[in-house]
């Protein structure tokens, strides 16, 4: 079973700059890791391998720096690294990270399935994963939260079977779980429930140490230069604004008076005063 | 430009309209005036009828566009995205809404590939552009930490997802008219290959917290999972739901699917009560947008306090039985 995952290098949230002029995050000086929501697709694809075999490609679009994320998604246990990086990405919207990202997986060569984070905690769109699918006419469920089976065909032993290799799996929706099959190839987004994320191995890590990244552009890849990129991307930032986050709400303290019950009768006039009880 | 009218996707399950259908038409209603163009409500299920559609006209839509078909009855995205991408080629809508749901967010950024369209998520804001009418689209990035505001000028359809929750639903004028346009089921855009084996409903209460006025949410605080009892007789009073921070879902004091939080869901209820919530940078992303925090933490100061509108330094085991007792004799 051979796996891809597109993963994404996103500066630690607690704290991102923006830069006002370009509306574009400041990356200088904020340390990158790899998107925490995708250590689950991560986790995910190697409790696979382990079980069926197979080998996982991990994959991202960005500078020549995010050829770390790469190699940590190698010391966990992920077999091979591509990174996409050029100029001609810069700038690019969902849409247009979603057609790079797709191509350079068509170039892979045959998978099974592909497995990513529910959404990058930079941007928080979610629309990369679904966008791939889409590009790739692959079967997809977002928000998985359990492979429940997987059934690969063994065509040597029955070459006669009309079956196809398909996975089933649950994905969460707003009041429950969808329980789907798929054939394969197919597109999972997951969520957390999916897997533990496990530590990079010593042996790992001496792995992805040595490994050779391949870089792959417009150089060394067919895509369709309108495609990529702020031009290619349908959507504009046209302005960034910074929200306050402090409400300067009524504090009260008790722990010294001990004066619960008048506390509590005054959060009642603030919830009566808000019409909310 | 060839592209008119807005759309608004609305969402059904069992042959029941969910409310954040309305909330769409609120959003729409506005965009539709502004521009003068048509609002129209595309609606796919089973067993929806025409009295339920008549609902979206009350609520502002001036068409329906209603399919009913068995084999639309469960949201499969490969299937929708056919649907309604080809009834975007056959109509040229130049706005489409979702809402930001389990739905929205699969089949929106499918159809957006498809057509070339420019597709922001997760939006709390929508307006019409002066001079040029380009939908400007807004919103929260980064945890919550920035705004954004984002247009695509040379596309057409317009599209966006819309948080649940982030406008009221409209309200129903009940001598508006409108028209119901039944659009019948091309089987060929059925795709077939993706089957729903079944569905589990949340353990519990059920309660999608993503759509609850309401949400009274524990965290590290409660020490352990029977202490959530106090919790869930809180929410209670306000038929709302129960949230929990990441601490109390990863010490399995509560299940995953109430997780609010960067990791988890992301809420913005009209009250929301953080008890033994330190709020966790994390945790602060998936619900400071609510309109009224509530924090009740012994820790004066934790960071819960400073985006709180009211808060409670003390014991939570005694604070919360006391509100508790408090909001009883309220109800009575």
């Amino acid at each position: 079973m051979n796996i891809v995952i597109p993963i994404k290098q996103v500066p630690e949230t607690s704290n991102v700059k923006m830069d006002e002029e370009t509306g574009t995050m400041k990356r200088d000086g904020v340390e990158s890791i790899i998107n925490p929501l995708d250590l689950y697709a991560i986790e995910t694809g190697i409790q696979l391998k382990e079980e069926y075999g197979g080998t996982i490609t991990v994959i991202t679009m960005g500078p020549p720096s995010a050829d770390k994320a790469l190699k940590e998604a190698i010391a966990m246990g992920c077999d091979e690294g591509v990174l996409l990086s050029g100029r001609e990405f810069a700038g690019s919207d969902t849409w247009a990270t979603s057609y790079a990202l797709s191509q350079a997986i068509k170039e892979l060569g045959d998978f099974d399935l592909i497995l990513a984070g529910e959404r990058a905690t930079d941007g928080d769109t979610g629309q990369v994963g679904p966008g791939i699918a889409s590009w790739l006419d692959l079967t997809l469920s977002t928000y998985t939260s359990k492979v429940v089976d997987v059934n690969l065909v063994d065509e040597e032993v029955d070459y006669t079977s009309t079956e196809q290799d398909s996975i089933i799996v649950e994905r969460m929706v707003e009041d429950g779980y969808e329980k789907l099959q798929l054939p394969l190839p197919a597109l999972l987004t997951v969520v957390k429930e999916i897997s533990f994320p496990r530590l990079p191995t010593l042996r790992g890590k001496q792995r992805s140490r040595k490994i050779e990244i391949p870089q792959w552009n417009l150089k060394n890849l067919d895509l369709n230069e309108e495609y990529l990129g702020l031009n290619g991307s349908p959507t504009r930032v046209v302005n960034i604004d910074h929200p306050k986050v402090t409400r300067g709400g009524t504090v009260i303290d008790v722990r010294e008076d001990g004066k619960v019950e008048e506390a509590v009768s005054k959060l009642i006039d603030y919830l009566k005063s808000k019409e909310l009880v | 430009m060839e592209y008119n009218g807005v759309w608004t996707l609305g969402e059904a399950r069992d042959g029941e309209i969910k409310e954040v259908s309305f909330e769409l038409l609120s959003r729409g209603r506005k965009l539709a005036d502004k521009l003068d163009e048509e609002l129209v409500s595309l609606i796919l299920g089973d067993d929806i009828t025409d009295e339920q559609a008549e609902e979206l006209i009350k609520s502002g839509a001036d068409k329906v566009f209603l399919m009913n078909a068995p084999a639309l009855k469960d949201f499969i995205a490969e299937n929708y995205s056919n649907v309604i991408e080809d009834l975007i080629k056959e109509y040229k809508p130049e706005i489409i809404l979702a809402a930001a749901t389990s739905m929205g967010r699969t089949v929106m950024p499918y159809i957006a590939i498809k057509t070339d369209a420019g597709l922001t998520a997760d939006c709390t804001e929508l307006d019409i552009e002066e001079d040029t009418g380009n939908l400007l689209q807004t919103r929260p990035a980064i945890g919550g930490n920035i705004l954004a505001t984002i247009k695509s000028p040379n596309h057409r359809p317009q599209m966006a997802t819309v948080r649940p929750h982030s406008t009221k639903p409209a309200e129903k004028n009940e001598s508006r008219t409108g028209e119901i346009v039944h659009l019948k089921l091309d089987s060929s855009l059925l795709d077939g290959r993706v089957k729903k084996l079944g569905f589990r409903k949340n353990e519990g209460d059920g309660v999608n917290i993503q759509d609850a006025d309401v949400i009274a949410a524990g965290g590290k605080g409660m020490k352990k999972g029977e202490n959530f009892e106090m919790i869930r007789e809180l929410a209670a009073f306000f038929d709302g739901a129960v949230g929990a921070s990441r601490d109390a879902v990863d010490r399995d004091w509560i299940s995953y699917p109430y997780q609010v939080g960067l990791s988890g869901k992301t809420v913005t209820p009209k009250l929301y009560f953080a008890v033994g919530i330190s709020g966790a940078i994390q945790h602060l992303a998936g619900m400071k947008t609510s309109e009224n925090i509530i924090a009740i933490n012994e820790d004066p100061d934790a960071d819960i306090f400073m985006v709180s509108d009211f808060g409670i330094v003390g014991d939570l085991f005694e604070i919360v039985p006391e509100l508790n007792k408090q909001l009883a004799e309220e109800v009575k």
